[in-house]
């Protein structure tokens, strides 16, 4: 195929294809790092100098890791929360915002004051926990659910979807004597699948990846996700047997044990990242062209 | 006047009809309502302890009125302002360096004619975003130790003879809060620039390209300031969270060495409030930095739509 770029273009185009490969091996290196320095012998990798290829191959880690009850444990919680949470926040507001949805709702008016108010102003970070203390949520496992429960901003996103979609099937449906519920189930949601994809995802990396929650309100180790046994062993550098109260026997130090940890913390997000990338970059545009 | 009641009732019934009829719809929308009002509008009343002396021991309302007493007290401690500094140091060469890399960063992606390549750059910068700070610090804290990725190629280099200990030196704090931030976010932050990069008009490049218009001329008249006004949205928003500075980040990549330079507004709140038990005194720094951060968010948002209205663009 002949270019019919010019000089000029083929120049700049050469300058950033040589910026972006730089620019991804920044973002990517770094990252396969440390999945090589998790698969290498742990007293040999503190000696340094291993790039990207583990030098001493070793499961030992990976082992100690998946033989630990703690995270087991930590990993139920992480799984329950990102799933009951996700389930129970999606419908949440989607049947909120299709209540919202209808213009002439009485109130409607002042319940969008009521969240535009929340949106910029809050009570800050002692009298949220002072409240969460009276509703007996500190060390208790909703406390990763119900306070994120609502999002006035995942709302809005939904209502304008649902806005978009014809009012003539709706009406239909009433005329068969369908009341809001059943117009609600059987024809709004199947036809707003990409913005409770959108939402859905969204709140599902915020579940799993959340540590702040079980670090302000949790003190149970139980209760513990694997972000927050994990954010334990990272900031008091303690290897996960210490902070777990595990017996250790393997070949392992502190350092190896935290990186198989965070590999298998990652992998999930990891693994059904690509297939969502579409309904994320959707959810940013759809956010943004609200405001 | 007997009309004019009558007329009321009216409304009244015809209101209080329409309510039934809609009664479905208002069910759906209360829970929203509640869990608005439960845990966004009671706890704003929790701010008055900020002006009260209050211990764990007794109610909100017992307890006794102390005026600005603790508004006082951290605006003349020493530790307070050592903290503000920081706060406004990172989150401003945050700002500084990542917002216009970001703006730059997306105009590549957007220029690359090869879409594999782009869909590739995209996939992997976006990434970082999807993994929580506890992960990234954790990797940061690898990365940096004396046997890690950056001493091993600067070692390799024969840059520096001794490996440089990054997190235990507070000068080196700020540069490393300010730089994985960047390395996180920057792909995800292209996102809204490329989106609203593809809604440019070609016509309008092939017109430039006629006149003889250069690619970085096409860039700078045509790409920027096609998309200034999500420029101004995100400043606006970043402007306004320049006092929010990160938490988690902070939380993670702190320790006992770098404090000195590490503590920010969020973290020093966290540790006076729930790990000593200061409520009050914790309160009232937080309830100082929100009004500030409200006064930041509409002074930048009056600031870009003057600056949007009158500059060349």
């Amino acid at each position: 195929m002949k270019s019919n770029y010019s000089t000029d273009e083929k120049v700049f185009n050469g300058i950033n294809v040589i910026f972006m490969i730089f620019f991804l091996a920044i973002i990517a290196l770094p990252l396969w790092n440390i999945v090589a320095l998790s698969f290498n012998d742990a007293t040999d990798a503190i000696k340094g100098g291993i790039y990207f290829w583990p030098r001493q191959f070793s499961l030992e880690s990976y082992y100690t890791v998946f033989e630990d009850p703690a995270i087991y444990k930590a990993f139920v919680i992480s799984v329950m929360k990102t799933l009951i949470g996700v389930v129970l926040h999606t419908i949440i507001n989607a049947l909120v915002a299709y209540g919202m949805s209808r213009k002439d709702l009485i109130g409607r008016k002042v319940y969008m004051q009521m969240g535009v108010i929340a949106m910029f102003v809050n009570g800050g970070m002692i009298p949220t926990f002072l409240l969460f203390k009276s509703l007996g949520l500190l060390n208790n496992f909703w406390v990763y659910i119900i306070p994120v429960l609502f999002s006035f901003y995942d709302m809005v996103i939904m209502m304008n979807f649902f806005r978009g979609i014809p009012y003539s099937l709706e009406e239909s449906a009433m005329m068969d004597g369908a009341n809001p519920l059943t117009i609600f189930v059987k024809i709004i949601l199947p036809l707003s699948l990409p913005v409770l994809a959108t939402i859905a995802l969204f709140h599902g990396v915020y579940q799993w990846n959340d540590y702040m929650v079980a670090n302000i309100y949790v003190d149970n180790r139980d209760l513990y996700p694997l972000q927050m046994l994990l954010y334990r062993i990272v900031s008091e550098n303690l290897s996960p047997a210490v902070a777990t109260g595990t017996n250790v026997v393997r070949n392992t130090t502190s350092q190896s044990l935290q990186l198989a940890t965070m590999v298998v913390t990652t992998v999930p997000v990891v693994i059904i990242y690509p297939f969502l990338q579409k309904y994320f970059i959707q959810g940013m545009t759809l956010g943004g062209v609200k405001e | 006047m007997a009309n004019n009641s009558e007329a009321r009732a009216a409304r009244r019934q015809k209101r209080l009809t329409k309510f039934k009829n809609q009664s479905m719809y208002q069910l759906m929308v209360w829970p929203g309502v509640l869990l608005l009002i439960v845990f966004n509008f009671i706890p704003m009343y929790g701010i008055i302890i900020a002006f009260k002396d209050y211990s764990v021991l007794g109610t909100i309302a017992e307890a006794d009125w102390v005026g600005l007493e603790y508004f006082r007290e951290f605006l003349s401690d020493r530790m307070f302002w050592n903290v503000m500094r920081n706060t406004l140091g990172i989150s401003f060469f945050k700002l500084l360096l990542g917002f216009p890399a970001a703006i730059l960063l997306a105009v590549m992606i957007n220029e690359l004619v090869n879409e594999k390549l782009k869909k590739l750059v995209q996939t992997i910068s976006y990434l970082p975003h999807f993994l929580s700070w506890v992960i990234l610090g954790g990797m940061f804290i690898t990365w940096l130790s004396e046997t890690g990725l950056v001493n091993n190629i600067l070692m390799d280099l024969n840059l520096v003879e001794n490996p440089i200990r990054f997190l235990t030196d507070p000068n080196k704090y700020w540069a490393i809060a300010v730089i994985s931030d960047i390395w996180k976010e920057i792909g995800w932050n292209t996102i809204l620039y490329i989106a609203a990069m593809t809604g440019i008009n070609p016509a309008l490049y092939e017109a430039a390209k006629i006149d003889g218009a250069s690619k970085l001329q096409q860039i700078f008249k045509i790409t920027i300031p096609s998309i200034r006004h999500i420029i101004a949205l995100t400043f606006v928003l970043s402007v306004g969270g320049l006092l929010g500075s990160n938490l988690d980040q902070t939380l993670v990549l702190q320790n006992s060495v770098n404090y000195q330079a590490s503590e920010v507004i969020n973290s020093y709140v966290y540790k006076m409030g729930i790990q000593l038990g200061d409520f009050s005194y914790a309160t009232a720094v937080g309830l100082f930095v929100s009004v500030f951060s409200l006064i930041l968010v509409v002074v930048s948002h009056w600031f870009t739509k003057k600056l949007s209205d009158e500059s060349v663009f």
